[in-house]
C-alpha cells in the first residue's frame, strides 16, 4: 500500500500541453484548431462534453490502440471531456475504424441508429476513409463512407497518432457547435 | 522438415500419429492447386516443441468430390482450419463434429457458394449480406444467457460471447469471432511479394514487425535467401522492441480488467515512451515497414542504436518499481491468482502456443524450437532464458510477460552492442541480399515469435515472383478456442480479466 501511495506521490505529471502534443502535426502558426479551441471552450453544448462510441469495422487494431493511448496520462483527453462510453445510447460520436466488412456493415447500421442524434461519426484510418491498402474485397466494402451513414470528418493516417485523432475529435466539437471545420477532411454536416 | 503424401482417407490416421508422438499442429494449409496438378491440396504442419523437429502431411483432395477424413475428431486443434477450407474453398471434411460456417457469417445457401478462395472466383465477388437478430434458445431452468458484442463497452476489437450463467458462475462460453475477416489471404494473391509483406504487417497492428518477418522469412526460405548480418540483428532488435512494448502495455491493461487504474495509467505512460521511440527508430509507432524481403529497409545507425539501450534501460526500471507495487497489492494479488485456470492438457489438445503456453507450464517458443536470422546465434540462446509457469492462472501470464520483458531488454541490448560493433551499413540497399525470382508454385513456411505467441506464414509462389497464396496462422488463431475452456468456473465479472490476460487479437485471427 504505501509502494502504491510513494509511486503516485512521486510520478510527476506526464501530461503534455495540447500546444506541444500539436506542434508536430498543426500546419499553420498559430494553429487555428486551438485558437478557435480556446475561444469557445466555455460556449455551445458539446465544448468540454464529448462522448464516444468506438465501433470497429474490420481494422488491424492499430487504429484501436492509438484510441486506446488517447486515454494515458500523456494525451489525457479526458482533460478536453473527451471520453468514450459504453453504449451507443450515451454516445455523442461515433469513431469507425476499418473498411467495414461484410460481417460487421450491420453492426454499424444498427449502432449508428441506435445512436440519439444531434449525432456525428468521426471516420480513422486509412481503411475507413477508403484508402486502404486492400479495397474491396469478398469480405469488405473498403470504406466506411459509401455505407450509407453520413461520415462528418476523416482522419487519415495509417493509423494516424493520438494527436491527429484528438484535433479531429476537437474539430466535431466545433462543428458540432455551428463552428467551420479546421482540420481534417469536413464532408457533409448532419 | 519432412514431407510425407497420403491419400485424403488416410490423413486423419496420420495426423494422429504425429500428435500422439507429442507433435504439435502447427497450421493446416489448403490451397486450390487444380490448375497444377487437377486436385485441391492439404498440407498440415507439425511440430515438435522438445526438439524442434517439423513435419508437413500434404494429402491431395479430388476436384469433383472434395471430401477428406476430417482429422479433428483425433485432434480438436484441427477444428478451425478444416472449417475455414469447407467455408473458403469448398473442402468438405468428412465427420467433422462441427461442420458449421466460421469466417463467412450470415445464411450461406449449401456453404460458401461461391467459395472465395477457389482460383475462378473474383477477389471482390459480392456475397450476400448478413442480417442477424439476437435470438436466444431456451437454457435449463436457473440458468441465464448472457449475450456480448460485437460492439462492446471499451475500445476492443468485435466478437460475440454468449455466457451460460448459473447465479454469477459461468457454466460455458460460445465465442463468434471471424467479425473482422477482410480478406487479406485473397486480397494478398498476385501482388508481389513487397506487395504482399504490406499485407502481412496490416494482418495485425501491434504484432506487425513479427508478421512482416514471418512473411519475408517464408519468401526468403523459398529463394534459398541468406539476409545481411547487420539485418539480421536489426530484425532481431526491432521483433523483441514489439514483444516489450507489448508485455509492458499488457500487464497494465491486464489491471483494466479489475479496474485498478493505477496499473493501467502508469503502464500507458511507459508504453507510450516506448512507441514513441519505436516512431523515432523506425518511423512508424508500431514498427512497420522495417521489414524487406531479404533483410530490413533501413539502418539503425549506432547513435540510435546507444539511445535504445538507454530508452530500455529507463523503461525497465521504471518497470520494475512498477511491479514491485502491483505485487506487494493485496487487492491485486487476490484478483489474479486462481483466477481464469488454463489446464496443461487443455494447451496439449488446443495447440496453444507462446505467453499462455507457457504460464501453463508449456515450453514452446519458435525463438528456441524454429530460430531464425540472429535468433540462431549461439549468444543470444544462451541468452533465451524462456521462463515457464505451473499454474496457468492470470496471475502466471502476468509473472510470465514480466519476466519475458527481462529477457527481451536483455536481447536488446545484446543487439544493441552488436550493430555498434558490426561494420556500418554501406547505403540502406546493402541491408537487402538481391534475390532472383523464385519458380512458381514453390512453398515454404516462415515462423516467427510474435509477443503473442507463434505466427505462421505460408506463401506459394505465382508466375513472375507474385504471390499465389498465402495463409496466415497467427498465436491468437491458435489460442483463442483456448479462452473459451478457461472462463468456466470463474464469476462472470471475471470475464474482461481473464479474457486480458490472454490479449488476443481478433483482427489477426480473422484476417
Ligand atoms: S488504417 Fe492502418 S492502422 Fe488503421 S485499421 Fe487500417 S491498416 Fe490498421
Amino acid at each position: 500500500m504505501w509502494s502504491l501511495i510513494r509511486q503516485r506521490l512521486t510520478t510527476p505529471i506526464a501530461t503534455e500541453p495540447l500546444e506541444e502534443l500539436f506542434s508536430h502535426v498543426a500546419t499553420e502558426e498559430p494553429d487555428p484548431l486551438l485558437v478557435q479551441w480556446k475561444q469557445n471552450i466555455r460556449r455551445g453544448p458539446f465544448y468540454g462534453s464529448l462522448h464516444i462510441r468506438h465501433v470497429d469495422t474490420g481494422s488491424c487494431n492499430a487504429c484501436e490502440w492509438e484510441l486506446t493511448a488517447l486515454l494515458n496520462p500523456i494525451y489525457d483527453a479526458q482533460r478536453l471531456g473527451i471520453d468514450f462510453v459504453a453504449s451507443p445510447r450515451h454516445a455523442d460520436v461515433l469513431v469507425v475504424t476499418g473498411g467495414v466488412t461484410r460481417n460487421l456493415a450491420q453492426a454499424l447500421e444498427l449502432t449508428y441508429e441506435a445512436t440519439p442524434a444531434p449525432k456525428a461519426v468521426l471516420a480513422i484510418g486509412a481503411c475507413a476513409c477508403g484508402t486502404g491498402l486492400l479495397g474491396q474485397t469478398y469480405a469488405q466494402r473498403g470504406t466506411a463512407l459509401d455505407s450509407g451513414i453520413p461520415i462528418l470528418v476523416t482522419v487519415a493516417g495509417c493509423p494516424p497518432s493520438p494527436p491527429e485523432i484528438l484535433r479531429g475529435l476537437l474539430n466535431i466539437m466545433t462543428i458540432l457547435n455551428g463552428g467551420a471545420a479546421t482540420h481534417g477532411h469536413a464532408t457533409t454536416a448532419i | 522438415m519432412t514431407l510425407m503424401t497420403c491419400g485424403p482417407q488416410a490423413i486423419s490416421t496420420l495426423c494422429q500419429s504425429y500428435a500422439s508422438q507429442g507433435f504439435r499442429l502447427q497450421t493446416m494449409m489448403a490451397t486450390d492447386e487444380r490448375r497444377i496438378h487437377g486436385h485441391y491440396v492439404l498440407r498440415y504442419a507439425f511440430v515438435h516443441d522438445a526438439t524442434g523437429h517439423s513435419v508437413v502431411l500434404e494429402t491431395a483432395v479430388p476436384h469433383d468430390s472434395p471430401h477428406y477424413t476430417a482429422v479433428t475428431p483425433a485432434l480438436p486443434a484441427a477444428n478451425w482450419y478444416e472449417r475455414e477450407a469447407l467455408d473458403l474453398l469448398g473442402l468438405f471434411p468428412d465427420g467433422h463434429p462441427e461442420p458449421f460456417p466460421l469466417m463467412l457469417h450470415g445464411d450461406l445457401a449449401a456453404n460458401a457458394n461461391p467459395y472465395p478462395l477457389r482460383k475462378e472466383v473474383d477477389r471482390a465477388v459480392s456475397l450476400p449480406s448478413v442480417s442477424r437478430s439476437l435470438s436466444v434458445e431456451a437454457v435449463p431452468d436457473g440458468e441465464f444467457e448472457v449475450p456480448v458484442g460485437p460492439i462492446h463497452a471499451g475500445v476492443i476489437e468485435p466478437g460475440h460471447f454468449r455466457f451460460h450463467v448459473r447465479g454469477e458462475d459461468v457454466q460455458s462460453l460460445d465465442v463468434t469471432l471471424f467479425y473482422t475477416h477482410r480478406g487479406l489471404e485473397k486480397g494478398a494473391e498476385g501482388l508481389t511479394f513487397a506487395e504482399g509483406l504490406a499485407v502481412a504487417e496490416q494482418t495485425c497492428g501491434v504484432c506487425s514487425a513479427s508478421h512482416g518477418a514471418a512473411f519475408a522469412q517464408a519468401v526468403e526460405a523459398i529463394c534459398d535467401a541468406h539476409i545481411p548480418e547487420r539485418a539480421m540483428w536489426i530484425r532481431l532488435l526491432v521483433l523483441e522492441l514489439e514483444r516489450l512494448y507489448n508485455h509492458i502495455g499488457d500487464v497494465g491493461n491486464i489491471c483494466a480488467g479489475i479496474g485498478f487504474s493505477f496499473g493501467v495509467m502508469q503502464a500507458g505512460i511507459l508504453k507510450e515512451k516506448l512507441q514513441r521511440h519505436n516512431a523515432r527508430l523506425t518511423g512508424h509507432r508500431f514498427l512497420r515497414n522495417m521489414m524487406a524481403i531479404g533483410g530490413v529497409a533501413r539502418d539503425v545507425p549506432s547513435d540510435l542504436a546507444a539511445h535504445t539501450g538507454h530508452v530500455v534501460q529507463e523503461t525497465m526500471s521504471a518497470f520494475s518499481g512498477l511491479v514491485n507495487v502491483l505485487l506487494s497489492n493485496e487487492i491485486v494479488c487476490d484478483r489474479f491468482r486462481q483466477t481464469g485456470i488454463l489446464a496443461l492438457d487443455v494447451v496439449r489438445q488446443y495447440g496453444v502456443v507462446g505467453p499462455a503456453a507457457r504460464a501453463s507450464g508449456y515450453l514452446a517458443d519458435a525463438r528456441l524450437t524454429q530460430p531464425s536470422g540472429a535468433y540462431s546465434d549461439k549468444e543470444v540462446q544462451t541468452l533465451l532464458h524462456v521462463p515457464t509457469f505451473p499454474d496457468g492462472d492470470v496471475m502466471a501470464r502476468v509473472l510470465q510477460r514480466i519476466e519475458e520483458s527481462s529477457v527481451s531488454a536483455t536481447l536488446i541490448g545484446l543487439a544493441v552492442a552488436k550493430l555498434r560493433s558490426l561494420p556500418k551499413a554501406d547505403g540502406d540497399s546493402s541491408l537487402v541480399t538481391p534475390m532472383v525470382t523464385p519458380a512458381p508454385y514453390e512453398w515454404a513456411l516462415g515462423v516467427t515469435e510474435s509477443p503473442r505467441g507463434e505466427n505462421v506464414h505460408f506463401v506459394m509462389t505465382g508466375p513472375n515472383g507474385t504471390i499465389d497464396r498465402l495463409r496466415i496462422r497467427s498465436a491468437s488463431y491458435a489460442n483463442w478456442p483456448a479462452v473459451a475452456k478457461a472462463v468456466p468456473g470463474n464469476i462472470i465479472a471475471d470475464f474482461p480479466l481473464i479474457n486480458k490476460s490472454f490479449e488476443l487479437c481478433y483482427a489477426c485471427c480473422d484476417r
